[in-house]
């Protein structure tokens, strides 16, 4: 990328790198295939449907947002009409009893997507930066705020339903187990993920690159930042629109909450925390937020809190997400410096769990003194159950976050200093630029 | 006939003027720091749950300074030790930190409030009617509304062209780099800016918590419009800012009293297929909603720098 005059590498490699390029997918629908035998329950089926639906969601924005340079705050727009259109395709279906099986209605919803991304992309995507974030957040109120008076299309507060086992049976499949849904959801998202892979690959995709990192030269290569922009959003959109049915296929509903602005917040919170910068980001973010998600919200009310802190945290101290922060060991991994890292960790480990744990217990106590005042004063944090109306827990909670801060940030300092000796090292061998 | 239209444009202009409490706000904010508060409605939703909270315990009047004070505090802690942070990662990491944070503070609002309206009523002292307009009673409170938004705007007004410190503001505006040449704390002063603008907005909050409903979703809803009267009135443009807030808050108060639909002009036309229907049977106060995104879209298209904006969008 940053030296145009290198060769470009053949498209098809031969020997170690055509196994290393095709491995990659063929061990990925290895694992989708053995993953329900592995996980059977119900449970793990319905979340790694969830997971793959937020896979492709998360890496759809991610062409926006992680390619172009483009931060939306609307894109749940072209998944939530996806949804929409999907659902009132699946109900034609099955009313005229038309040849067309369940697998190909994700397809409705992507060209749902697409065409509305079409209709809209134009005038969102004139600009980037903040003034296209503001666009794409009016946008997606335009459109959320008029499903709600649409009522006969979008069916109102309540939204509309259908019967995905209403439609044509191929192999005797009706699609009503949750397992069949499983598979349909894992063969679209590895579908999806290899054509947007493959997307990045094409020359168009350079150009994104491009667009995203100094917009001013690639006009004076001869394009149009402008028509890259809307290209890119209209791909967003399609495979946004392809999420959306597979939601609507999968909970046979949909209503104006798949258009929200919480709906488009997931995509760019699984996006940024997984790490925008890298392919696999995205894909990371995914299972992560939607894994945590499901776990927190069993565990605390307020769930989406620590959601939140999560994310600021992510913003402040690892812009390049979990999949940045991976990738930035790997010079030092390398180096064979990872050991006398990993003892710093360990090191800083103990008072920021410590800081954290105070913080944990200190939410949970206030959230149990004012919300769910009636639910008794036994609160129960990490497994422990203990007494929120006891000043001893208070202290506990207080104590063990400023303790925790006035140690940890010794150790944080002690961490940077090994983090900068092992960079260094890194550098001396090669391994880091 | 009348009778609305004097109501309407009071009302429309107390809602502008709130707007533009927050809006005048963002655009300083948006224009210094270069950075799309996100988080700018919540602070307005701080201000009245504070306003709501400290009129329980000190009563309404010190709760109007004290507040705003607490709100702008905590604003200049978050660009003090949040925003600073962000900000050597880029404007795109700035703006998703005020994101989370609109995030967590409203859910730390929820934490602490319940997500159920609280309980904000009007002072005693100016819960009567102001003036009667025909049949109808103008209440006080409201009155109260428009004069303390208006001083503020005043006062705003005289010291940003008046005086050295709004000298200083302008100047760090453009040209951020010579201000701190010639020796004023430029961090300092962003510091300060932002602590002032999320206090102006917690004074929106404040006293318009009573007469709206006071509630943890009160910074979702308002928080888009505020963006639409940035783009609106054009980027960074403070009078631009002013019209689109007047513009929008006229616009939609009328249109929240406007009963008619394509069906009670056109009458029997009506078309049979459900989904025009729905779009013919449809009223002027209920697509009210939508106009300012409905203008947004149009000013994108037909006039990009917004209204007074001299930067293209």
């Amino acid at each position: 990328m940053s030296d145009i005059s290198a060769p470009l590498p053949r498209p098809h490699p031969l020997g170690y790198e055509t196994i290393r390029f095709y491995g990659i997918w063929i061990a990925a629908a290895v694992v989708l295939v053995a993953l329900p035998r592995i996980f059977s329950s119900g449970a793990a089926l319905t979340t790694f449907s969830l997971i793959g639906i937020s896979i492709i969601f998360a890496m759809s924005y991610n062409i926006l947002l992680g390619q172009t340079g483009m931060l939306s705050f609307g894109h749940a727009v072209y998944y939530g009409l996806g949804g929409f259109l999907a659902i009132h395709g699946m109900n034609m279906l099955a009313a005229s009893k038309a040849w067309i099986p369940l697998p190909l209605v994700p397809l409705i919803g992507g060209v749902a997507g697409l065409t509305f991304a079409l209709l809209l992309g134009w005038v969102s995507t004139r600009r980037s930066g903040t003034v296209f974030a503001m666009i794409s957040l009016g946008v997606a109120e335009l459109v959320a705020s008029s499903a709600l008076i649409l009522r006969s299309f979008f069916g109102g507060e309540a939204g509309i339903t259908t019967n995905r086992t209403q439609l044509l049976h191929i192999f005797g499949w009706s699609f009503g187990p949750q397992i069949q849904i499983y598979y349909m959801v894992a063969g679209w998202t590895l579908l999806a993920v290899i054509a947007m892979y493959a997307l990045t690959r094409t020359p168009w995709g350079r150009m994104c690159n491009a667009v995203r990192d100094n917009p001013e030269r690639v006009q004076f290569v001869g394009y149009d930042p402008h028509v890259i922009r809307y290209m890119a959003f209209c791909f967003a959109g399609f495979f946004a629109g392809i999420a959306g049915g597979l939601s609507a296929i999968n909970f046979e509903i949909a209503n104006a909450a798949y258009l929200g602005a919480a709906q488009s917040g997931t995509a760019l919170f699984a996006a940024y925390i997984g790490g925008i910068g890298f392919f696999i980001g995205p894909i990371v973010g995914a299972i992560f937020v939607t894994y945590l998600s499901l776990v927190l919200s069993d565990l605390t009310s307020v769930w989406q809190l620590y959601f939140g802190l999560i994310f600021i945290c992510v913003v402040v101290f690892a812009p390049g997400g979990v999949a940045g922060l991976l990738m930035k060991h790997r010079p030092v991994v390398r180096a064979g410096m990872l050991l006398s890292l990993l003892k710093a960790y360990l090191v800083a480990l103990v008072p920021t769990a410590a800081m954290l744990a105070g913080l944990v217990l200190g939410i949970e106590i206030i959230v149990r003194h004012t919300v769910n005042a009636t639910e008794g004063p036994n609160i129960n944090v990490f497994g422990i159950g203990l007494n929120s109306t006891n000043p001893t827990v208070w202290l506990l909670s207080v104590g063990l976050a400023v303790a925790g801060y006035a140690l940890g940030r010794r150790t944080w300092a002690y961490v940077a200093r090994a983090w900068d000796h092992a960079a260094t090292i890194a550098r001396e061998k090669g391994y880091l630029a | 006939m009348f009778e609305l239209i004097i109501i309407s444009t009071l009302n429309g202009v107390l809602f502008g003027m709130l707007l533009f409490l927050m809006a005048s706000g963002l655009t300083v904010i948006f224009s210094m720091l270069g950075v799309l508060n996100f988080a700018h409605s919540s602070f307005y939703m701080l201000g009245a749950f504070f306003g709501f909270q400290l009129s329980r315990w000190v009563g309404f009047w010190p709760a109007l300074v004290i507040g705003p004070a607490l709100a702008g505090l905590l604003g200049a802690a978050v660009e003090r030790f949040g925003l600073r942070n962000a900000h050597k990662n880029g404007h795109v990491a700035e703006l998703l930190f005020t994101f989370g944070l609109a995030f967590a503070i409203e859910e730390v609002v929820q934490m602490i409030w319940g997500k159920s309206p609280v309980d904000y009523r009007v002072p005693v002292a100016l819960d009567f009617p102001a003036f009667t307009v025909f049949s109808t009673n103008y209440p006080a409170y409201k009155m109260f509304m428009l004069v303390v938004s208006v001083a503020i705007f005043a006062v705003l007004l005289i010291s940003v062209k008046r005086t050295r410190v709004g000298l200083i503001v302008q100047a760090a505006l453009t040209h951020p780099h010579m201000v701190g040449h010639l020796g004023h704390n430029v961090g300092r002063i962003f510091m300060l800016v932002f602590g002032f603008g999320t206090a102006l907005a917690a004074v929106a909050g404040v006293i318009a918590g009573p007469a709206l409903i006071t509630q943890s979703n009160m910074a979702s809803l308002f928080g888009p419009i505020l963006f639409v009267v940035v783009v609106v009135g054009g980027l960074g443009s403070l009078p631009g800012a002013f019209i689109a807030s007047l513009l929008i808050g006229l616009l939609q108060t009328f249109a929240v009293s406007i009963n008619g639909s394509l069906a009670s002009v056109l009458g029997p036309l009506g078309p049979d297929h459900a989904f025009l229907s729905d779009i013919w049977n449809v009223t002027v106060a209920q697509i009210a909603p939508i106009l300012p995104y409905v203008l947004m879209v149009l000013i994108l298209i037909f006039r990009p720098m917004g209204l007074l904006g001299t930067r293209e969008t």
